[in-house]
């Protein structure tokens, strides 16, 4: 079969690659018929999530039709039309029967290799590197789904790919991080990074009560969608001090939560910028947290930080001073995606969220390095790469 | 003499997984070193262990048995490592299930055991058993040990170990 393969940093080639076969009795086997880049994967693209091999199988947005599966799933049969969410879990450890997917304690084989760096083990997560288990990814067109009796969603109501396809990950993600700022009435919700994620962090907020949502990015045609979702926006390319001219734009208050849907490889101006890019080019930093060093500075003393956007390792000069004394509280996690896919499908059906607004490209699977490339350098005002293996 | 000592939490009942763990035939399943146990009576049992270039045997008595609580052994006279442990099943706090841990000692004739056991697990004894009580709860909880394209055997291969995370060979649609 075809599959999008990580071969080095920034190459990736669509290569013919084995198809995906049975490896545990809760698994299935799904025809791909829709996946997607995700923002998290121009990280692996660009090298900064380790370990990868060459020839590793890229992907966690997917969906597919059910073509096999396992002794142990009895919920799904062939022919299933579902979407897999990108965290593997079991549902039986005690963080998946808390609702905290992502955490799952069975599912990353490489959980020694977490437990080092990080202290205790993440879930695993299709496509994306050793560190979450080595399992392979969904741009391709058969991937194998563990867990199939917990974690895909059965699509039975005749909505087309385009409009459930992220239920996988990033609508979860993004309302995951309007979740955690606990809104409440006349909320000023900020978010930093108008990618996918960040649009529908905009659009949950409102969702969930927010009164007004400010906007920041620096691509004229990314802060037209955020305005869209109806966001304030702010150019920081065009002002001095970001977190300054969001203080100004909320009354002098401060936004009352800030989302940081930008991560670690955050672009910023200035001295600082060239700080952390110099000091992550020579690995004395892993991650570049400018979005998240702004977002601590504008926000309301006792209000909540966000943090959706992916980091791996260390930062340098965060600013734990004022997170103590301003009473920030920080919220975070890879997306526990579980708890919000039957929720979210509801309010798609209900017509209060249109996912598939966020697509500007469409490509066949074999132009998923094209697409990689596109989505990298924003060319053509690149927002979301939909592949399809079929095509 | 060398001791390794590690501790898993697992949700299920100390009485389900004192049982699972008292059937010795099925410590294999999960523990990577161990190629087969036989129960030869209830308090004896026959062990053997994969070791580079061969297997080591040698024969074990359970020592101290309290159901659901804690089971104890020790290797027989003429074992080429002499060995003891025991493992506690104790209830974790509300529904967080039982916390496991299993102590280990191992002695060689002459005071070798750290080169012997070094051999037998490579460099790192605290970590194979670390990893044996992961696959252990993953059986425990999931009914079975957990595997992806880069680790087809399960956890514990190390990074160095893996393949790529890409399907194996052997199959064509």
């Amino acid at each position: 079969m075809k599959a999008a393969c990580w071969m080095g940093t920034q190459k990736v080639e669509v290569r013919d690659v084995p198809e995906p076969k049975i490896l545990n009795q809760r698994d299935a086997i799904v025809r791909v018929t829709s996946t997607a880049i995700c923002g998290s994967d121009l990280h692996l693209y660009n090298g900064f999530v380790q370990p990868m091999m060459k020839g590793d199988v890229l992907g966690h947005e997917f969906m597919g039709e059910v073509m096999e599966v396992g002794r142990s799933v009895k919920n799904l049969k062939v022919g299933d039309r579902v979407v897999v969410p990108f965290a593997i879990a079991c549902g039986n450890c005690w963080h998946c029967q808390h609702d905290m997917w992502s955490l799952c304690e069975n599912s990353n084989p490489n959980a020694a290799l977490v437990e080092k760096a990080m202290g205790h083990a993440t879930s695993g997560a299709f496509g994306y590197s050793h560190m979450t288990g080595g399992f392979a990814g969904g741009q391709a067109e058969y991937a194998r789904v563990p867990f199939a009796d917990v974690g895909p969603l059965k699509i039975e109501n005749g909505l087309t790919d385009e409009q459930v396809l992220f239920l996988s990950d990033i609508l979860p993600t993004g309302y995951m991080g309007a979740e955690m700022c606990n809104i409440q009435r006349g909320d000023t919700i900020a978010v930093w990074g108008c990618g996918p994620v960040g649009l529908f962090a905009i659009k949950s907020a409102y969702l969930l009560g927010a009164e007004q949502v400010i906007a920041i990015d620096r691509f004229p045609y990314r802060l037209e969608m955020a305005r869209q979702a109806g966001a304030q926006t702010l150019n920081y390319e065009d002002v001095e001090s970001v977190s300054e001219t969001v203080i100004e734009m909320t009354g002098g208050r401060g936004p009352d939560a800030c989302i940081d849907a930008v991560g670690l490889e955050a672009h910023g101006d200035g001295i600082e910028y060239l700080f952390d890019r110099t000091k992550q080019a020579v690995m004395l930093e892993s991650d570049r947290p400018i979005a998240l060093r702004q977002a601590i500075t504008a926000c309301r003393s006792g209000g909540t930080i966000s943090v959706i956007g992916v980091y791996v390792g260390l930062v340098d000069k965060f600013p734990l001073g004022t997170i103590m004394n301003r009473s920030l509280t920080i919220r975070s996690g890879q997306c526990h995606v579980h708890r919000y896919m039957r929720p979210l499908l509801k309010r798609i059906e209900n017509g209060e969220i249109d996912p598939a607004a966020v697509i500007t490209h469409r490509l066949p699977l074999t132009d998923a390095a094209r697409g990689y490339e596109m989505f990298l350098k924003k060319e053509d005002n690149c927002e979301k790469v939909v592949l399809k293996p079929a095509a | 003499m060398v001791h390794v000592s590690k501790v898993v939490t697992i949700k299920q009942s100390p009485e389900t997984v004192y049982q699972f763990w008292r059937r010795l035939e099925t410590l294999p399943q999960f523990m990577e070193h161990l190629e087969a146990v036989r129960v030869t009576d209830p308090r004896h049992s026959h062990w053997v262990a994969k070791a580079p270039g061969g297997r080591v045997e040698w024969d074990a008595e359970i020592t101290e048995d309290v159901p659901n609580e804690r089971l104890a052994w020790q290797s027989l006279h003429g074992a080429e490592i002499e060995n003891r442990g025991i493992v506690r099943f104790r209830p974790a706090p509300a529904d967080r299930g039982t916390e496991v841990k299993v102590d280990v000692y191992y002695d060689a004739p002459g005071g070798a055991a750290g080169a012997t056991i070094a051999k037998w697990f490579g460099e790192e004894p605290q970590q194979q058993v670390r990893d044996d009580l992961r696959r252990f709860k993953q059986m425990m909880e999931t009914g079975e040990v957990v595997r992806s394209e880069g680790s087809l055997e399960g956890m514990g291969q190390g990074v160095l170990k893996q393949r790529k995370a890409q399907p194996p060979e052997g199959r064509k649609r």
